[in-house]
């Protein structure tokens, strides 16, 4: 391409509704320089938050949406100091997350495009999170570890793909993480996630939990039981630490949930970096920007000569630039999606992508 | 252009050089690091005497861990592995020795290099280090009691002693044969690919076979089943005639492709438990064939009729081997966001 792109992005296949506009300089595909760094015009972000002990449905998200998105994109143009007529291409979230989220933002998506009469991308939300990860942090070709509300993998590319190594057998460690705060009754703005990072921080008694690794896959539903059980019996007072007798508070549950689960994703993360041969780790996703992981994987990493790169809550968490990112790659390859398959799915694997931008 | 990711990245150089338990930490000749693997650092080094040569897996502890929970996990794993292995070493081979577990077997071992031994504190030590090796200690410049106190502080992890497994991964091996395939390029008869073809299959087929066998006679899940943790380990004469090894000579020196005869190693049981439930063997496998598919992108196809359900292979390998698969189909199905064609 001779010419700047501009795509703007949509996302809200969970509870957050982003949206985001980038552009990349010119590049022509001849050149074998890399890429000049892309420039974000805009990335905005509007969140629905459940009250404290309860999840998001995905009725109300859906709804949440709706009502914002038009806003959102309007806000996020004024941002950018833009007019529609500057953008190339629209970008969405195909997949994987909640459906009626997904539908919604599809349909504002669809509506932009015949509105403005521009092409669509639909955009894996795994590939949105990596590449935009590769690209705020410069990691090269990183082992991969995409943690949030909804997944777990650890991924590494190979041949054209993002192949998944290991993975989440249940439920991934940020539903584990948010349920396990909604049974402490913790608030859920602006994270449960977030909110059980600063309990552990004052916590310090680990007590003992299942440790669910099989191979480069873990297992997280065991473990939210056994804390369950644990916080049942500290609501009744009878919870105790076997060594000292000391009572147990919500912080030190928060503590060795933290403590366990971690330990288990920078091990499932080893393992990979050591079967593929890489010294470099990425963390995408939610759970991502939680320090204690960063500080964990920084740990492991350093130990095995390598280095960590992690982004911070604008690039982790949810959000529109990452699509817009990940769906102007696709369009500067040729790659568009027609209307009529500008639909949406919940299951939509991050190995199914044929990745044609990386020539490596 | 490299088209791997294993390729394009060499195996990184371990930065932290670590300072070994006793008895190794002053061994003559010094050990040798191989791998670090993803728990243990694995060194080659000998047994007893210098002609004999042994693998030490050498797991330090993990600065990232709570030391609760690492303490915890070291001392169950270098347990667990070394019952496994003592385990799978005593069931041998079969009557016509088609269906067998070889595994490394185990020397010695040490869950918490940093414990107080009973009886075997401060002088005893010093006595002990000082009657292994002499020399050392003069070199270094060092007093015995320095040398101990080093050897005791802060010094954590676990360590296990096996036999050295002759031979290589299955990994290399099929890395070797795309490589090989690479770059002969169209010379390649069609005869040769063939062949090549059907040595992998045959390969693969004994890998199955292999599994098979240490999850039934064994009643043993490897848990972390990949290329690299099974070996081809070359059959020193053992059981074939003088004229098949001729044969076998001539060919590995015609051409430089992989020799993938030999007979199949099962190594690094850190994470195996013993069970005969049909979920956890279907889980072994789940985690081998995506393993595969990720790392041998070239043989993944084959991975499923040759590994799983030729009769030579999986299947073939003891009589609850279909009940095992047919539950592997549910486990493949509970994979998070397959996606969902018909």
């Amino acid at each position: 391409m001779t010419k700047p792109l501009i795509a703007l992005g949509l996302e809200g296949s969970a509870n957050k509704l982003g949206v985001g506009i980038i552009r990349h300089p010119p590049h022509p595909i001849s050149s074998f320089k890399p890429r000049p760094p892309a420039e974000i015009l805009s990335n905005i972000r509007h969140t629905y938050n459940a009250p404290p002990g309860e999840g998001f449905l995905p009725k109300d998200t859906a709804q949440h949406h709706r009502q914002h998105v038009a806003s959102l994109v309007q806000q996020s143009l004024a941002e950018a100091n833009l007019t529609s007529s500057d953008i190339d291409v629209i970008c969405y979230t195909k997949g994987p997350g909640m459906g009626a989220p997904l539908q919604s933002v599809a349909i504002a998506a669809r509506t932009l495009s015949l509105m403005w009469n521009k092409p669509m991308v639909g955009v894996n939300h795994c590939i949105g999170h990596i590449e935009m990860g590769r690209e705020i942090t410069g990691a090269t070709n990183p082992v991969v570890l995409y943690v949030s509300g909804g997944n777990t993998q650890v991924i590494a590319y190979s041949n054209q793909r993002y192949r998944i190594f290991g993975e989440t057998l249940d439920i991934a460690v940020g539903n584990c993480l948010d349920r396990f705060a909604r049974t402490l009754c913790i608030p859920n703005d602006p994270a449960p996630g977030y909110n059980i990072e600063q309990l552990a921080k004052k916590g310090n008694i680990l007590l003992d939990l299942p440790y669910a690794v099989k191979g480069m896959d873990c297992s997280f539903s065991g473990i939210l039981a056994k804390c369950d059980e644990y916080a049942a019996q500290m609501a009744k007072g009878t919870l105790t630490d076997p060594n000292t007798g000391e009572k147990i508070t919500p912080e030190d549950l928060c503590f060795t949930l933290q403590e366990t689960v971690f330990s288990m994703l920078v091990e499932i993360t080893e393992r990979a970096m050591a079967h593929v041969g890489s010294n470099q780790v990425l963390i995408v996703g939610g759970v991502g920007c939680n320090e204690r992981v960063q500080e964990m994987m920084g740990s492991m990493a350093g130990e095995r000569g390598g280095s960590v790169y992690a982004t911070d809550e604008r690039f982790c968490i949810d959000n529109g630039i990452m699509i817009a990112h990940a769906g102007l790659l696709a369009y500067s390859i040729g790659q568009t999606t027609d209307l009529v398959d500008c639909t949406c799915t919940q299951r939509f694997r991050t190995d199914d992508v044929w990745i044609g931008w990386r020539n490596d | 252009m490299p088209t791997d990711l294993t390729t394009t990245i060499p195996a990184p150089s371990p930065t932290t050089t670590h300072v070994l338990p006793s008895p190794f930490t002053y061994s003559q000749p010094a050990p040798v690091l191989l791998t670090q693997g993803a728990e243990a650092l694995v060194y080659k080094t000998h047994f007893l005497d210098p002609s004999t040569p042994a693998i030490l897996k050498f797991r330090p502890s993990k600065a990232y861990r709570h030391p609760t929970l690492d303490a915890r996990l070291t001392k169950q794993r270098v347990l667990a592995e070394a019952r496994v292995l003592v385990k799978l070493g005593g069931v041998g081979a079969e009557g016509d020795g088609l269906c067998e577990v070889n595994v490394p077997g185990v020397l010695g071992l040490e869950w918490d290099v940093g414990r107080k031994v009973k009886g075997a504190e401060g002088a005893v030590r010093v006595r002990r280090t000082q009657g292994q090796e002499q020399g050392p200690s003069q070199r270094r410049g060092q007093s015995v009691e320095e040398r101990v106190k080093e050897e005791e502080g802060g010094q954590k992890g676990a360590w296990i002693l096996m036999e050295f497994v002759e031979g290589r991964s299955v990994k290399e091996s099929l890395r070797g044969v795309d490589a090989y395939v690479k770059r002969r390029g169209e010379a390649t008869s069609q005869e040769e690919t063939a062949r090549m073809n059907e040595e992998v299959k045959s390969l693969m087929r004994r890998i199955g076979r292999a599994v098979g066998a240490m999850h039934s006679r064994g009643g043993v899940v490897h848990g972390d089943l990949t290329s690299s943790n099974v070996m081809v380990r070359p059959r020193a004469g053992k059981g074939l005639n003088g004229h098949a090894e001729q044969r076998h000579e001539e060919e590995s020196s015609s051409i430089s492709c992989p020799d993938l005869k030999g007979e199949i190693v099962l190594i690094d049981f850190g994470l195996a438990t013993q069970s005969i439930q049909d979920e956890d063997r279907a889980v072994d496998l789940y985690v081998l064939e995506r393993a595969f598919g990720s790392t041998h992108p070239r043989q993944e196809d084959w991975f499923d009729a040759e590994v799983l359900q030729h009769q030579d292979g999986y299947r073939g390998s003891f009589k609850g081997a279909n009940v095992v698969l047919k539950r592997l189909e549910e486990v493949r199905m509970r994979g998070r966001k397959r996606s969902m064609i018909g």
